[in-house]
């Protein structure tokens, strides 16, 4: 009697493990999504000039504050007025901590640089449009210039973004669009090249192989699926990316292009794998009412098949779509990884995935670009998630009758 | 009056099948193009020394033994996680969940959860685990991290195992006055071993090819000593030949090198690939 009662103690025990066990996998989701914004959105709450660092202006001067892009076009020498940043029409004179220091011996600095905060405030009141980027440990209450708020990066700014400059100075470029735009550019590329193949091996499988030859194909298929992606990425970068270069006569051959070919292999086997399983669905009656009528086993599957498996064609499309969003390390190695908007497919292209794992490793725990990174781990996260749904919906669509 | 057979609709029916088949065989093509091109240029390197001893000079001579080990023993522990989770989520949602609604919910979050990016699993790993919990970039951070990238793949093959028994296997077992646990146990899950080993085999395939989610949690790129604790950092094999193949001052040096380490990756997918067909095969007659 006892006995039996620790029993059914022990099989209550097993089942809640059971149970927890089951809700793993909605968990790891959650703690995922979690984990990626929260660490990312500290970005949106850091200060868009490097840290311990501030921008001063002439006291004379009118502008309330700069944006990030704004600061970089300065110091880059592309914004020459303050007119072309709302101010009054005088010349911008951008003035870097280098610039001042060669102007005075060591002997006006002082050993320690006991004398440089006064030297700073001095060459800021001399010049009405100056601008400096200064360490925040040299403006002492002496000082005759006037510090610029500090501007928080904001949405617009992130996801509206042209240019990706993490390590520019004075102020970083958080530009997320060529990313996004690189990323989709590869992808779609990629697809349109995976399709046709796609399609024309399962239709082969589904429908015209004999069984012998389908046993033979499907492990093959399924290897390819299984060959990691770094070994894509090593392939793309002996064979790949040497053959574009001369092909196209490019000074190098890490593009768009190069990223393209080897995701469309790398997408190849969930395109087949799904658009066969929907073909299979196909059931035996349409297709020999069909064949009853005098069409020919092609005009079956264009005519019966295909559009009774469209809604499962679709569904692979959109899978095959996810699998190149996400692909890191092949991408990376092949595409040269040039932060622009992309142009044309014989150009270089960075994709989301590609800067996270390049950048990551260089980026200080809990800095900028750090949150920057995790932050489009979040729109990578949202991206495939709502792709997986997406295709999840797409399959369950009601079937052509 | 029959027609000619390669006239009007049938002529059509042939050419497009003639290209069909041509095209299925050019992508098995590319396959065997991949695997031949990197086996034939490399071959030459794979011999006993560079199966077991360091890498020397730079990374241009010796071996990749630290790097096989390193897979050997993130294979090991991302197995550790995936493997018990994954099994008793199958079991769960195939033999004691009642509420279809949420077997749906698992398994449309299981099918989300397989469908994320790798590098994402990276970045969710580091600040999990080797930041939040302190790990720092380890083999035990690595191994989490792996385990649940595989949880998805073995949850699934799992719940497929389970549900290929036939619901007389219970009954029987039930009606000889079996507990529901003791018949999972003596009577489903021997049942469905193959199959679930099937499971475990092909995400040990998986796990040893993936590089971005051990980027940041656990891979080195050169250690002099092989791991003794699970805190240490380990090197591996796709980041090393991701890193030999990318960066160093002399690439062409390296190159011999890169084939090996490739030769060894898609040697390890192919047994694996292979073990569980034939164990697939086996035991479905």
């Amino acid at each position: 009697m006892f006995n039996k009662k620790r029993n059914r103690f022990g099989e209550t025990l097993i089942e809640w493990t059971l149970r927890l066990s089951g809700g793993t996998t909605t968990l790891v989701i959650v703690l995922i999504s979690i984990f990626l914004f929260t660490e990312g959105w500290g970005l949106f709450k850091s200060s868009t000039v490097e840290k311990g660092y501030v921008l001063c202006v002439n006291r004379s001067n009118k502008i309330q504050n700069l944006t990030p892009k704004q600061v970089k076009e300065i110091f880059d020498g592309n914004i020459t007025s303050w007119k072309q940043v709302g101010g009054d029409d005088i010349p911008i004179e951008p003035l870097r901590m280098d610039d001042i220091a060669s102007q005075y011996t060591e002997e006006e600095i002082g050993a320690n640089f006991e004398h440089l905060p006064q030297k700073l405030s001095e060459a800021i009141a001399a010049k009405p449009g100056a601008l400096a980027f200064f360490p925040e440990q040299f403006i002492n209450i002496n000082f005759q210039g006037r510090v610029l708020p500090a501007e928080t990066i904001t949405l617009k700014e992130y996801f509206g973004g042209k240019e990706w400059f993490p390590t520019a100075t004075p102020a970083a470029q958080f530009g997320v669009l060529p990313l996004i735009l690189g990323t989709l550019w590869v992808s779609i590329a990629a697809i349109l090249i995976a399709l046709p193949f796609g399609m024309a091996v399962a239709i082969y499988l589904a429908e015209i192989a004999s069984n012998r030859v389908r046993k033979i194909l499907k492990p093959l298929i399924e290897l390819l699926a299984g060959i990691p992606s770094v070994v894509y990425g090593f392939f793309g970068l002996i064979v790949i990316v040497p053959l574009i270069r001369s092909i196209f006569h490019l000074p190098v051959g890490e593009t768009a292009l190069a990223g393209a070919i080897v995701l469309a292999i790398m997408a190849l086997p969930t395109i087949i794998t799904v658009a066969e399983d929907a073909m299979r669905t196909t059931p035996l009656a349409m297709k020999e009412s069909s064949l009853a009528l005098g069409a020919t086993h092609w005009q079956t599957i264009y005519r019966v098949v295909i559009p009774y498996a469209s809604s499962g064609i679709m569904a692979a499309i959109v899978l095959g779509i996810g699998r190149a969003i996400g692909e890191t390390m092949a991408v990376l190695m092949v595409t040269g990884n040039a932060a622009v908007i992309p142009h044309s497919l014989t150009e270089p292209v960075r994709t989301i995935p590609a800067t996270i794992a390049a950048e990551l490793g260089e980026s200080a725990m809990g800095s900028v670009q750090y949150q920057a990174l995790f932050m489009l781990g979040a729109i990578l996260f949202v991206l495939t998630l709502g792709i997986s749904i997406w295709a999840e919906i797409i399959r369950k669509e009601p079937k052509v009758q | 009056m029959q027609k000619n057979k390669f006239t009007g609709k049938r002529a059509n029916q042939a050419i497009f099948f003639s290209l069909f088949r041509l095209m299925s065989y050019l992508v098995v093509g590319i396959l065997f193009c991949i695997i031949g091109f990197i086996v034939i240029r490399g071959i030459g390197v794979i011999n006993w020394e560079f199966l077991t001893s360091a890498p020397k000079d730079g990374m241009t001579k010796g071996g990749i033994f630290p790097a096989i080990i390193g897979t050997f023993y993130l294979v090991i522990g991302s197995m550790l996680v995936a493997f018990p989770i994954g099994v008793m989520s199958g079991i769960y949602m195939n033999e004691y969940a009642t509420n279809k609604h949420i077997v749906r919910v698992i398994r449309v979050m299981t099918n989300n959860l397989g469908g994320i990016p790798s590098i994402v699993f990276g970045l969710f790993g580091m600040s999990l685990f080797v930041n939040k919990l302190h790990f720092g970039d380890s083999l035990l951070a690595g191994s989490f991290t792996l385990g649940l990238l595989a949880l998805p793949l073995i949850i699934r093959v799992t719940e497929e195992a389970l549900k290929a028994i036939p619901d007389t296997y219970r009954q029987g077992s039930l009606a000889l006055g079996a507990t529901k646990l003791t018949t999972i146990r003596r009577v489903i899950l021997p049942a469905a071993f193959p199959n679930v080993m099937t499971g475990l085999i092909l995400s040990i395939g998986r796990v040893s090819g993936e590089t971005a989610p051990i980027l940041f949690t656990a891979a080195a790129y050169f250690l002099p000593h092989l791991p003794t604790s699970v805190f240490d950092q380990v090197m591996a094999l796709p980041y090393h030949l991701y890193v030999i193949a990318t960066s160093g001052t002399d690439l062409e040096a390296t190159r011999p090198m890169a084939y090996g380490t490739a030769i060894v990756l898609i040697a390890i997918v192919l047994i694996m690939n292979l073990l569980a067909n034939l164990l697939r095969r086996r035991f479905s007659k």
